[in-house]
């Protein structure tokens, strides 16, 4: 059964589209059948993110409005055969989103891959509703500071009373992804602890990415960051979220660039 | 009293269901026989306390009638009865005061209220069992109570109820307020944040006290 999975958070600048192209590509080197969609309609980022950015020709508004195929719209990845994109208009904006076309190939695409994953914008309107319209699963993608965990409170809320499965009674499967974890300032206390973001979200916990140059370094390169450098902290954690999406159960800890083997033995539990 | 109106048939059956609808109605209440709207005549009238007597109605006056028309088994004359009306006096209706709107039950949340979400309930107190996120909303016509941690805004009392009261279990609100007088978190002690704490009013003054 194809699980359609929302990345949201409110906030912008918090990972969203980065996280996408990481649980993206880390599910289809699991050898899950992926598909990832770009709602941001006006402000397209993940083509980049995954260096399809030159090989697009149609995207998600010739879908909706009828004008492609949906086959002739997704891009596959060159590294991953079983990764593809749906990308986004940069020419148009999110009033062109409607919710009929959304439904539409949403259903379509839930029949070909085994993951549908929807990078969201930010904000709380109708790119965001929509993106979210139609998820089983829901990432939440927070910074520990106190502006990102409000949004992400507030998306919750939407998640809870906004999309097709709150409607029918049924719950969306929510997961926190902490972002830009900084174990330096964490432990200067300069920002907020993963436990209180925890309780004040009260949803489980997917992981906690590391603040990392690695990230900065893979989006500039158009590869996904567990593709670039899977060895790397932020790629561990990513791949490790990923496969507590799939229903493994696997301590949540901070992996750190220390390549010792102290350091990776004593990987700092934190929930 | 009771007075009989032609046709008498009519008038029966009514009487009749009457009866059947409070059938203690009569009971111990004995009563004038109002006959002025019939024509006289002892085998009618006859017939007629018959059927009151079938009926558990005693008769102790008649009225209406002058003592010739009496046969000698008939209750006495009696001038100047007042009326009852059976219909409007009825106990059902009479001895049944209206009765009072059942108390409202108190709107219970089972889930955290999150940021932006607002919660209106006017008819009673709100409990909320997880969390109350920043810039989420609760507006209770009663109390407040919140068994997670209050970070939002508590509006209590707000139909005019002096008595509404705010509980939570740890206080980091932004707003509270008890019938329209209210405190930003600025104005909060200090001492109480984090705290499990009590809120209520004393006259104009809005009192907050530590439960822990």
């Amino acid at each position: 059964m194809a699980k359609v999975l929302v990345v949201t958070s409110g906030k912008g600048g918090v990972g969203k589209t980065t996280s996408t192209a990481a649980l993206g590509a880390a599910l289809a080197q699991e050898g899950q059948n992926v598909v990832v969609v770009d709602f941001d309609v006006g402000l397209r980022n993940l083509d980049l993110v995954l260096g399809a950015e030159r090989r697009v020709v149609y995207d998600l508004i010739n879908v909706v409005q009828g004008d492609a195929k949906l086959s002739q719209a997704l891009i596959r990845d060159k590294r991953l055969e079983n990764l593809s994109l749906l990308p986004a208009s940069q020419t148009r904006d999110k009033d062109a989103l409607t919710a009929d076309g959304v439904s539409r190939i949403v259903t379509e695409l839930r029949e070909k891959f085994d993951w549908v994953i929807c990078d969201s914008p930010a904000g709380i309107e109708k790119g965001a509703t929509l993106a979210m319209r139609h998820a089983d699963i829901a990432v939440i993608v927070t910074n520990p500071e106190v502006s990102s965990v409000r949004d992400s409170d507030r998306v919750i809320g939407l998640l809870d009373s906004k999309t097709e499965r709150a409607e029918k009674g049924e719950l969306v499967e929510k997961h926190l992804l902490i972002t830009r974890y900084d174990t330096a300032r964490a432990r200067r206390g300069e920002m907020l602890k993963t436990e209180d973001v925890l309780e004040i979200l009260s949803i489980p916990l997917l992981g906690i990415i590391p603040e990392s140059q690695e990230v900065l370094r893979a989006s500039n390169l158009g590869t996904p960051v567990t593709l670039s450098n899977p060895m790397s902290a932020p790629a561990r954690a990513y791949i490790d979220a990923a496969r507590r999406l799939r229903g493994e159960s696997l301590v949540v800890s901070v992996p750190t660039d220390k390549r010792s083997f102290f350091g990776s033995l004593f990987a700092r539990r934190v929930a | 009293m009771l007075a009989p109106e032609p046709p008498l048939a009519d008038w029966l059956a009514e009487f009749d269901a009457l009866i059947e609808r409070s059938p203690g109605f009569f009971a111990g209440r004995p009563l004038v026989l109002d006959l002025s709207a019939l024509p006289p005549g002892k085998e009618d009238d006859g017939k007629l306390m018959a059927h009151l007597a079938g009926s558990s109605v005693r008769v102790m006056a008649i009225e209406g009638r002058q003592p010739a028309d009496l046969a000698s088994d008939m209750p006495p004359i009696i001038t100047g009865g007042r009326e009852i009306r059976p219909a409007e006096d009825e106990p059902s209706a009479q001895q049944k005061a209206p009765a009072p709107p059942p108390p409202k039950a108190a709107l219970t949340l089972e889930s955290p209220v999150r940021s932006g979400q607002s919660v209106t309930y006017l008819d009673g107190d709100v409990i909320v069992v997880g969390s109350v996120g920043s810039g989420a909303e609760i507006v209770a016509g009663g109390s407040i109570h919140v068994c997670g941690t209050l970070r939002g805004r508590a509006i209590a009392g707000t139909v005019g109820n002096a008595d509404a009261r705010i509980f939570c279990r740890k206080l980091e609100a932004e707003l509270l307020a008890i019938d329209g007088l209210y405190l930003t978190a600025d104005g909060m002690d200090p001492q109480l944040r984090g705290r499990a704490a009590k809120v209520w009013l004393t006259g104009d003054t809005m009192m907050m006290t530590a439960l822990d």
